[in-house]
């Protein structure tokens, strides 16, 4: 049987030391059995990686920064739509969500998916809201308080005790042991990111996490725990192994269950000497590991895509525990006139 | 006292526990207490096949494989609530 043909927009094409997710969604998008993936690239820098993985991406649109507003935003997909008939879009970034969740309503007119969390949902679970959300749905999560000078870190100190760990609204995080080291990880992060930066008590255990999807109906389509076996300086994985911890589960349908979770996320938890797991972050996202979850059974991009597109989705039952994924490094040679070509006219 | 049934062991001696994503190399001697505990056996068949087969005394014996066994419970390989009187 002839499969469809879908297009589909996606970004996060940054496959470097601190990934973005784009390459390994189009890896499992490529993969799909239920359809035929054509994969158009959505890129910020004209250096991303996946921008010249020719392979993997047919064509590639920068588009403008989130800070840019969703209109600049607007204008751009609509002359990426008019040239390439967009399907489906999978934006892959934190900080981009708000403007496409503002922008589904009027994308879906087009003719555009997506299969995104709703306004709420990606609020209550923002970091600065995590504590509210832990006692709203019966999870676990620690101490945090969110500031906005470096000064007021004082005032919550005695309540977060030390080692404390610094976060940024969106990303970026430090483990600072004194008032010195707080101050600049505030610096550094605040600078980055914005404020404000948040203060969380430090978990000390073995960090697990979890990927999943969400019919936005209460429904598990997929969940699949993966434990770190190997951190970067930047705290991601390069290394993890797929496991079976019934606990996770339970958890993380839970968690779909209460909030009616839409759309994809990275559940990220820290698994105490009791065996009890504190929720660290939900990120309303599909994460950089995803091809884990692709390579264990469950292909989390085909299954987002064909939600986005309205059609019904069976639950995954199952998933192949003890498989690893060991990230890597690539050099491509690229020739200057691509670089050119995208550094220039935006496109390529 | 059982192993965590979970708990897949090759003939190599890789030990790897799926739930928490750990996984162990064990020596020539740990493997095979691995293979008796899969088998069901008591502690004192366990004994006694390794005191038949090594020639040393039973007091080594038994402190070697107590030591073992608190290394399993440890990385949760059997179950923490069972005791070595099992």
């Amino acid at each position: 049987m002839k499969r469809p043909k879908i297009r589909i927009g996606v970004t996060g094409l940054n496959a470097i030391d601190n990934p973005g997710p784009g390459v390994p969604v189009i890896r499992g998008l490529l993969e799909a059995s239920s359809f035929d993936a054509h994969i158009i690239g959505l890129a910020y820098e004209s250096l991303e990686p996946g921008i010249y993985m020719h392979d993997l991406v047919a064509k590639t649109y920068q588009i403008p920064y989130p800070s840019s507003g969703a209109d600049q935003l607007m204008d751009r997909l609509a002359y990426i739509h008019e040239k390439e008939r967009l399907d489906v879009i999978i934006p892959n970034f934190d900080a981009e969500l708000f403007s496409f969740i503002k922008l589904a309503p009027k994308l879906k007119a087009m003719g555009i998916h997506t299969f995104l969390p709703t306004l709420d949902q990606f609020e209550e679970r923002l970091k600065v809201n995590l504590p509210e959300f832990g006692k709203k749905y019966g999870m676990h999560v620690p101490k945090s308080e969110s500031i906005y000078q470096v000064s007021d870190h004082k005032k919550h100190m005695d309540e977060l005790g030390w080692p404390v760990v610094v976060k940024g609204k969106y990303y970026d995080a430090g483990i600072a042991y004194n008032s010195e080291q707080l101050a600049g990880y505030f610096n550094k992060i605040s600078a980055k990111w914005g404020l404000p930066i948040i203060l969380q008590e430090f978990a000390h255990g073995t960090e697990f996490n979890v990927t999943g999807l969400g019919d936005g109906y209460g429904n598990t389509i997929s969940a699949v725990p993966m434990r770190k076996q190997y951190i970067t300086d930047k705290g991601k994985a390069w290394g993890g192994i797929a496991i079976t911890d019934e606990k996770l589960l339970k958890l993380t349908r839970h968690f779909i269950k209460e909030t009616k979770w839409r759309g994809a996320f990275e559940l990220e938890l820290m698994k105490n000497k009791k065996g009890e797991f504190f929720l660290l972050e939900i990120n309303p996202r599909i994460p950089a590991w995803v091809y884990l979850a692709v390579g264990v059974g469950q292909n989390i991009p085909e299954a987002y895509v064909n939600l986005a597109m309205g059609k019904a989705v069976q639950p995954f039952e199952s998933f192949e525990s003890g498989k690893m994924f060991v990230r890597y490094s690539w050099d491509m040679i690229v020739n200057l006139s691509d670089f050119e070509k995208i550094s220039t006219t935006g496109e390529l | 006292m059982k192993i965590n049934k979970h708990i897949a062991v090759s003939d190599s001696g890789f030990v790897f526990n799926p739930v928490t994503g750990e996984s162990f190399t064990a020596n020539p001697m740990g493997i095979e207490i691995i293979e008796m505990l899969k088998q069901e056996r008591t502690i004192a068949e366990i004994h006694e096949t390794l005191l038949q087969k090594y020639h040393t005394e039973h007091t080594t014996i038994e402190k070697d494989v107590a030591d073992f066994f608190e290394l399993l419970k440890n990385f949760s390989l059997i179950d923490r609530h069972e005791t070595t009187e099992n």
